[in-house]
């Protein structure tokens, strides 16, 4: 009962920060209400038990996107451009209908799904018992999350992080001075600066060779 | 760069306690919630605060962007390599159950050792996004279009 009611609460929190973040569109408020949300979704997180996720949803969605938001917001004007009224009503009309249509294709396939936690769920019945059954007894390590994430599942953690792994290298790339161009100019500028002669750069060597 | 003393005597006494809940989460998550993922979010978190407060140059001291780097690819590396040790030691690539002298010690050390590369990239690569948002410099661009 304590449950239901504390996720009623907090469902209603989610769904107040949604309809802020629309009404909103000042950018530092949009960071910060984001932050927000990510912060309620872990504790829905731990109120189903999954605590390796809200840890993952506190340190990631709440913590390090809201800094990083904060960095990159730093280039962009402090207030969002509102976007052109469309006042033709058969705009709105059809937007609105598209919105009904997907919402309502989601909510029966939804009622598709087993209840949350049902012992016969597809989920509960395919590899999980094995996973359960395993991972405390003969691996001797008790999260199982732990187990299914590096040991049955290590491939998948392999792939997620060579994408991290490429996801910073394609930002260093982008914005982080690592190209051959950047390094260039760099030089350049150096050589400009202080003259060819005392600029020990690599430039200035490879013009001297 | 901030000179309130507040923040900055908060940020001295909080970064190697941050670092050490990190250390915690990565090496415990055997056992509790946690492993290289969040660990590696957590100690990038404390070098970011240091950034933050003692400015982007004072963090690239900390951590040069070649170390960082180099972190980046290390941690992979790290995954890698426990996978293909595993092949020399006569199981399937990701078989940990090889690496020790029963199933359960060598998937010990097989988790052990994927989580500190998941880690180390994440915390590398979370330390690099920030710096290359946070240190993002327009004019460089422009530089660099009518230098090529």
């Amino acid at each position: 009962m304590t449950v239901l009611l504390v996720n009623l609460i907090l469902m209603a929190l989610l769904v107040v920060i949604v309809v802020l973040l629309m009404r909103t569109n000042r950018l530092f408020a949009v960071v910060v209400l984001s932050g927000a949300y990510s912060l309620i979704c872990a504790a829905i997180f731990v109120n189903l038990d999954a605590v390796d996720v809200a840890f993952t949803e506190a340190a990631v969605g709440a913590g390090i996107s809201t800094v990083l938001f904060l960095a990159a917001m730093a280039f962009l004007p402090a207030n969002e451009r509102q976007p052109p009224r469309s006042h033709r009503i058969t705009n709105n009309i059809a937007g609105l209908s598209i919105c009904l249509l997907t919402g309502g294709i989601l909510i029966m396939a939804a009622l598709e799904l087993p209840a949350v936690g049902d012992p016969n769920g597809p989920a509960q019945i395919h590899v999980a018992p094995r996973y359960l059954a395993e991972s405390g007894e003969v691996l001797n390590i008790p999260n199982v999350v732990t187990t299914v994430l590096a040991s049955y599942r290590g491939f998948d953690t392999f792939g997620e992080t060579v994408v991290v792994f490429a996801a910073g290298l394609g930002v260093l790339l982008l914005l982080g001075g690592l190209t051959r161009t950047g390094r260039a100019t760099k030089a350049k500028a150096a050589v400009a600066k202080t003259g060819p002669k005392t600029g020990r750069t690599k430039a200035a060597k490879k013009g001297a060779k | 760069m901030n000179d309130n003393p507040i923040l900055r005597i908060t940020t001295k006494i909080l970064f190697a306690p941050i670092i050490v809940f990190g250390l915690y989460v990565q090496f415990h998550g055997d056992y509790g919630p946690g492993g290289g993922f969040q660990a590696g979010v957590i100690i990038a978190a404390a070098f970011i605060l240091h950034s933050l407060i003692f400015g982007l140059e004072a963090g690239r001291r900390l951590v040069p962007l070649w170390v960082n780097v180099w972190l980046m690819a290390i941690g992979v590396l790290i995954y890698g390599g426990t996978g293909i040790a595993s092949i020399y030691f006569g199981g399937f690539f990701l078989d940990y159950n090889v690496l020790g002298d029963s199933v359960a010690s060598g998937q010990h050390v097989g988790i052990l050792l994927i989580e500190l590369g998941v880690g180390v990239t994440v915390t590398s690569v979370m330390l690099a996004l920030f710096h290359a948002f946070a240190g993002y410099d327009p004019k460089r661009f422009a530089v660099a279009e009518d230098g090529e």
